[in-house]
């Protein structure tokens, strides 16, 4: 082994194959940055749409929940939204869970965030095409 | 001797404990943990939309749910959990284009924080309460 490699604690094999990382880490990093952009305004439209509405009976509600631009909103907040929490659940688990559990809990969220998701989205479609 | 570091185990992730709070590790740990309850109130937005789509009489008991007492108690944590965790989200954002880390910039904008998510949750529910809510 060369001083060099000595140094830089690399065997000669990684260094060839140039690896090292896992090289898609930053992938997941960047999605939860430009998710979290997203919802910066997508959730404060959100609670200020649940502020106006405070006093809103069902109809009233649901008259507003009906108009398209609210369902492209609603339905973009919850794409983003559990997008954002599938990525940063999952690096909670891979930091804390320890055992053989780690990887059944991410392909849990995983599943689960895809499925609340495609309901929530389903919801909106029914009130808002509803006759 | 033995080799000592085989007898004892290795401490894993969180281990927070052996460290004294400061405003930094607190906030810290709080965006998470804010980050978990925030997915539990998503599951609670698709439950609410499902029984707003169903109809006034699934509709009916949710928002019942909601307005009661415990459900105003909660709500009311989520807000302050949603701004705390907003907040939090702004001040990484700031750090990720690679400005604030002097230890200084780290504790205005901690208490900033802190500060505009107290600020925020209050004025929402006072907004709420002004609309009749």
């Amino acid at each position: 082994m060369d001083p060099q490699n000595m140094q830089n604690m690399r065997s000669p094999l990684a260094r060839a194959i140039g690896l090292g990382s896992a090289k898609e880490g930053v992938g997941c990093w960047w999605a939860q940055r430009v998710s979290a952009v997203a919802l910066v305004p997508l959730t404060l439209w959100f609670a200020a749409s649940i502020i106006a509405n405070s006093g809103s009976d069902y109809a009233t509600f649901i008259s507003w929940l009906r108009t398209p631009l609210t369902a492209v909103l609603m339905i973009l907040l919850l794409i983003a939204l559990f997008y954002h929490s599938a990525l940063g659940l999952q690096v909670v688990i891979e930091d804390y869970v320890h055992s053989a559990t780690k990887f059944a809990a991410v392909i849990a969220v995983r599943l689960g965030c895809s499925a609340l998701v495609t309901v929530g989205v389903v919801a909106v479609l029914r009130i808002t095409l509803s006759g | 001797m033995s080799n000592p570091t085989t007898t004892r185990p290795r401490p894993l992730s969180p281990n927070i404990q052996i460290y004294r709070p400061q405003l930094t590790s607190v906030l810290s740990i709080l965006n998470r943990i804010t980050g978990i309850l925030l997915s539990a109130c998503a599951v609670v937005l698709v439950v609410w939309l499902v029984a707003a789509a169903r109809g006034p009489q699934t509709y009916a008991p949710v928002q019942a749910a909601i307005s009661s007492w415990i459900g105003r108690i909660a709500l009311f944590g989520a807000t302050f959990a949603f701004f705390l965790h907003l907040c939090g989200g702004i001040r990484h954002l700031a750090w990720d284009t690679v400005h604030g880390f002097e230890l200084r910039s780290i504790y205005i904008s901690g208490w900033a924080v802190v500060a505009a998510s107290v600020v925020l949750t209050v004025v929402a529910w006072i907004a709420s309460a002004s609309m009749g809510g």
